[in-house]
């Protein structure tokens, strides 16, 4: 870990007044802002890569609102027919919707059209992956803990309306792919029982596709989402400044503390290049990788399907669960209830939706913590919720790969149907054994940091001794390293108070209560917590009476040893006997 | 038959308020029985007269390299279970044989799933003969003319040959024409470098679990139309870059992950590169 230890080297110096500053302070006089941005100005940020997951999700936004507004000049939200007389001959004098033929001619007719929309598409796809990528570090060290669950929920909220913004926009041109999305959607909207056929015409203004679906998508993706997004961002912004951002634990970092650079200038200087980087790394992939080539597509058309049809990959889950679901229907009274679809379509996202959100919560009820953390835990230091990342992380992937089974089956010439059944199985089989493996992993890691701290670190030096016995040299850990890793805390399984109430009856409350009890018995029992006082003393006395061991050995070198870390090894060389 | 075809991939603006939302499988369905009905009407008599000697030539190779499966007279082989090592071949017609062989699926190297491609085991005189040979068991579709699948379209029947690609083959072709799965390990293959001919061929005999595409359903013109389509789409330019296989949002989405570890990866070297002089303490 890189981390700076104070805060700051050089105090701060006044500039010398110049022409900017004058209108600065003009500006300042009547806005205020320099008054309520100093403050925040001197706010310190801890500096570790994993903080700036997040940053990669806010740049990719910023990304998208310039690519986006630049689409916005050209892109033409309408259903009306027109016939198509731009530059691609493919197409030429084909009727389709506006929408799809403003799309072709941004595409092809354009400067630098092609580029954007491509730069718009791959920063979105980037968006959500890195939204997911931070939300797995803010999980994995347990920073949504209080007081940051608000934070959390809002996070939450942002990915979900990121996918919505993107679907929105992937429906947009009116392609082929487009089309097959949105009737998907409405096969989903449809299988709401008794209300979905109601619901479907009230989203597409009459029978799917109807004529306005395209314009209210547009509206919902370029003024009521990214609204929505703006705002929470915001707030996620406020929060992140007025809880502080967590650190790892370390020397000299405390729950009240926070060490790290000051927003001015170092961080904004990193900040600000980051953008750079990824703004950089979308025009790259935008100018030298195809993404959805809707001209290759063809305009939307019921009648027509494609081999490869697939949603952008942060829908794929839900692909998946519709591709792996068995055809259960039930037929009452002359309706038919869809399980095939209303499962997978609609009671799964919204159970995946609030696992997500209600995550802290679930947590902080079995583990019965409810203090305030500003240090950050190690993944392996809760290694109940890391596996169980772990296994959501196999759910998603496996899910994925199921809505891609064909084109699995194409690549690797496998046969699709097994896929599917193999999907049908593993998706209740692998996550469990892929939680078990990360979890034992994990604790298997505590063992090596206690064994660092009670016995020190190998240091490869193997020692021989009068008897012809072999020993490694151990030598203690620096104390800053074994002040990090006892900074943790020591787990607590929650015990169920009383489980009858006072007639002596199981009340319906003890009933949860010994609940909550065995699952945080579960969660936590196979745990090791870090060394104690007594334990780490006598760690060190084992050290020293295996130093005491060593020293009669000292005067009798044997050749090699000069080189074991411990001595002087100037003008040493091996000795010849 | 060919008036829902016309109806189906026809005018545009009719269609997207229209009836023709029903699954493609209804279509291929339709398209199929229209296809057994187009291969056993009169209408694709062959007219072509081989003479007997070809035939004769034909029929030798025929018993070395096809009897096996195909039975001495093309009668077609029964396994114990009631399946085919090979079908019957009479009424097949000459343009089957030249695909078949032409492409190298024919002679099957081993029973399984689809009778794969391979460089083909016979030179043109040989195929020829053979399909002379199968021609004269029964009347089939014959092997087209040069100017049947080539020769100059105007851009709006190029236009028309995309729609007919779109509505007729994207579903198992895919939209790149890159190739797709099907149940149970079968698959269509990609049909980029594929010849025109056998382009025509496959259509109008419908190998394996591809459908017949009659000339009653798509017209030789319309073949000629999606032909000229599928061989201008292969030397079109990858406008957006690479196209990274052209098989949909799945390897887009693969390459997103890719760009994410891409900045994951500056993310660890900008936060490893803090202020120089703390640097220069450790160092
Ligand atoms: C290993 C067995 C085998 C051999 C050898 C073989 N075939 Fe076939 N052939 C088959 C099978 C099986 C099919 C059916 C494939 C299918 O439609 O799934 C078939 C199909 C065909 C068809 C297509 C029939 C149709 O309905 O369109 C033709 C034509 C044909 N074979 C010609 C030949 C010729 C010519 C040879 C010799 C050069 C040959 N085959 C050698 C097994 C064989
Ligand atoms: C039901 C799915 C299906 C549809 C629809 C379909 N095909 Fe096929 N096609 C196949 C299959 C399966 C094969 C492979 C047959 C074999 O290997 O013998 C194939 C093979 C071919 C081949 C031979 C490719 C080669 O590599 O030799 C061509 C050419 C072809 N199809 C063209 C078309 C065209 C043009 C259309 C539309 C008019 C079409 N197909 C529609 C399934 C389909
Ligand atoms: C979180 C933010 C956003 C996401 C995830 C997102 C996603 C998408 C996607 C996936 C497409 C399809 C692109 C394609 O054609 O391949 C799209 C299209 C479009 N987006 Fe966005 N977008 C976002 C924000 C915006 C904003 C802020 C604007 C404008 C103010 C905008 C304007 C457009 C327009 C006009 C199109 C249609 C143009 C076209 O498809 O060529 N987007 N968006």
């Amino acid at each position: 870990m890189s981390n700076a230890k104070t805060n700051g080297t050089k105090p701060a110096t006044a500039e010398k007044s110049s022409k900017a500053a004058g209108a600065a302070t003009w500006a300042d006089d009547r806005l205020g802002i320099a008054t309520m941005a100093k403050k925040q100005i001197r706010k310190v940020f801890p500096d570790h890569w994993s903080f700036m997951l997040g940053e990669i999700a806010l740049w990719s936004f910023v990304t998208l609102l310039i690519t986006g507004v630049f689409l916005t000049f050209w892109f033409k939200p309408s259903m009306t027919d027109v016939v198509y007389n731009g530059s691609y001959s493919q197409l030429r004098g084909l009727p389709m919707s506006e929408a799809y033929a403003s799309t072709l001619n941004i595409s092809f007719d354009v400067r630098g059209g092609l580029l954007l929309r491509q730069m718009h598409h791959w920063a979105a796809m980037l968006f959500i992956a890195a939204m997911l990528v931070h939300m797995m570090r803010v999980f994995l060290t347990g920073a949504f803990r209080k007081p940051r669950e608000l934070n959390w929920l809002i996070g939450g909220v942002l990915l979900l309306l990121g996918i919505v913004e993107g679907f929105a926009g992937y429906s947009l041109p009116d392609d082929l792919l487009s089309g097959t999305g949105l009737r998907i959607a409405d096969g989903l909207v449809k299988a709401t029982p008794v209300l979905g056929s109601y619901m479907s015409f009230f989203m597409f203004g009459g029978e799917f596709p109807g004529d306005s679906i395209v314009s209210r998508l547009y509206t919902v993706h370029i003024l009521l989402v990214p609204g929505l997004l703006l705002a929470l961002i915001g707030a996620h912004m406020l929060l992140l400044v007025y809880h502080k951002h967590t650190q790892w634990p370390g020397p000299g970092r405390t729950e009240q503390n926070v060490v790290g650079y000051p927003m001015m200038p170092v961080y904004a200087a990193k900040a600000g290049g980051f953008f750079f980087i990824v703004f950089g790394t979308v025009a790259l992939m935008g100018g030298l990788m195809t993404i959805n080539p809707v001209w290759r597509f063809g305009p939307y058309n019921p009648a027509e399907v494609t081999a490869g049809s697939q949603p952008d990959w942060y829908m794929g889950i839900a692909e998946g669960l519709l591709r792996i679901m068995p055809g259960w229907e039930t037929h009452l009274w002359g309706f038919t209830l869809s399980w095939n679809i209303f499962i997978p379509g609609q009671i799964a996202p919204i159970a995946l939706l609030s696992l997500v959100l209600g995550y802290p919560f679930i947590e902080q009820w079995i583990t019965g913590d409810k203090r305030e953390h500003h240090l950050l835990q190690r993944p392996r230091d809760a290694p109940t919720r890391t596996a169980f990342l772990a296994a959501m992380i196999t759910v998603y992937g496996l899910l994925w790969a199921a809505g891609g089974n064909d084109i699995l089956a194409h690549v690797f010439h496998l046969n699709l149907n097994k896929i599917t059944y193999f999907m049908r199985g593993g998706i209740f089989i692998i996550p469990p054994l892929v939680f078990l493996l990360a979890k034992r992993w994990a604790i298997s890691l505590q063992r090596s940091d206690n064994d660092r701290l009670l016995h020190g670190y190998e240091t490869g030096v193997i020692m021989r001794d009068a008897q012809g016995g072999y020993t490694e040299r151990h030598l203690p850990i620096s104390e800053a390293e074994a002040y990090t890793l006892t900074a943790r805390e020591r787990d607590h399984i929650y015990v169920a108070s009383s489980t009858v109430d006072a007639n002596g009856v199981a009340a319906p409350a003890a009933r949860m209560d010994t609940l909550r009890a065995k699952l945080s018995h579960l969660w936590f029992k196979d745990y090791l917590q870090k060394p104690t006082v007594e334990e780490l003393e006598e760690g060190h006395h084992h050290a020293e009476i295996e130093h005491e061991h060593d020293v009669p050995l000292e005067g009798h070198a044997a050749d090699g040893h000069q080189f074991d870390g411990r001595h002087d090894i100037a003008g040493e060389e091996l000795r010849q006997h | 038959m060919r008036l829902l075809t016309r109806r189906i991939s026809g005018g545009l603006s009719a269609k997207r308020r229209s009836r023709f939302a029903a699954p493609v499988v209804l279509l291929l369905g339709l398209l199929i029985t229209g296809g057994a009905y187009a291969a056993l009407a009169p209408a694709n008599a062959n007219t072509k007269t081989d003479d007997a000697t070809t035939i004769a030539k034909g029929r030798a190779l025929f018993l070395v390299g096809c009897a096996s499966c195909h039975g001495k007279n093309a009668e077609g082989i029964l396994t114990v279970r009631g399946k085919n090592y090979g079908p019957a071949l009479a009424g097949v017609g000459a343009a089957a044989v030249d695909f078949q062989v032409g492409t190298g699926r024919m002679p099957m190297a081993q029973p399984g799933v689809q009778a794969l491609q391979k460089p083909p085991a016979y030179n043109a005189d040989e195929i020829e003969a053979l399909a002379a040979y199968v021609a004269s068991l029964g009347t089939g579709p014959s092997i087209p003319s040069a100017d049947q699948y080539s020769g100059k379209v105007s851009n709006q029947e190029l236009v028309e040959g995309g729609e007919f690609f779109r509505t007729n083959c994207t579903a198992c072709h895919n939209f790149a024409a890159a190739g797709g799965a099907l149940p149970g390990g079968k698959f269509a293959p990609s049909l980029v470098g594929v010849s025109a001919k056998h382009i025509y061929e496959a259509m109008l005999t419908g190998p394996q679990q591809m459908p017949v595409f009659s000339n009653g359903v798509l017209t030789p013109q319309d073949k000629k139309e999606i032909i000229s389509y599928l061989k201008s789409s292969e030397t079109e330019p990858n406008y957006g870059g690479f196209a990274l296989g052209s098989i949909g949002p799945v390897s887009e989405g693969m390459f997103a992950w890719l760009g994410v570890g891409v900045l994951v990866g500056f993310a660890v070297w900008i936060a490893a590169h803090t202020s120089r002089s703390k640097k220069k303490k450790e160092a």
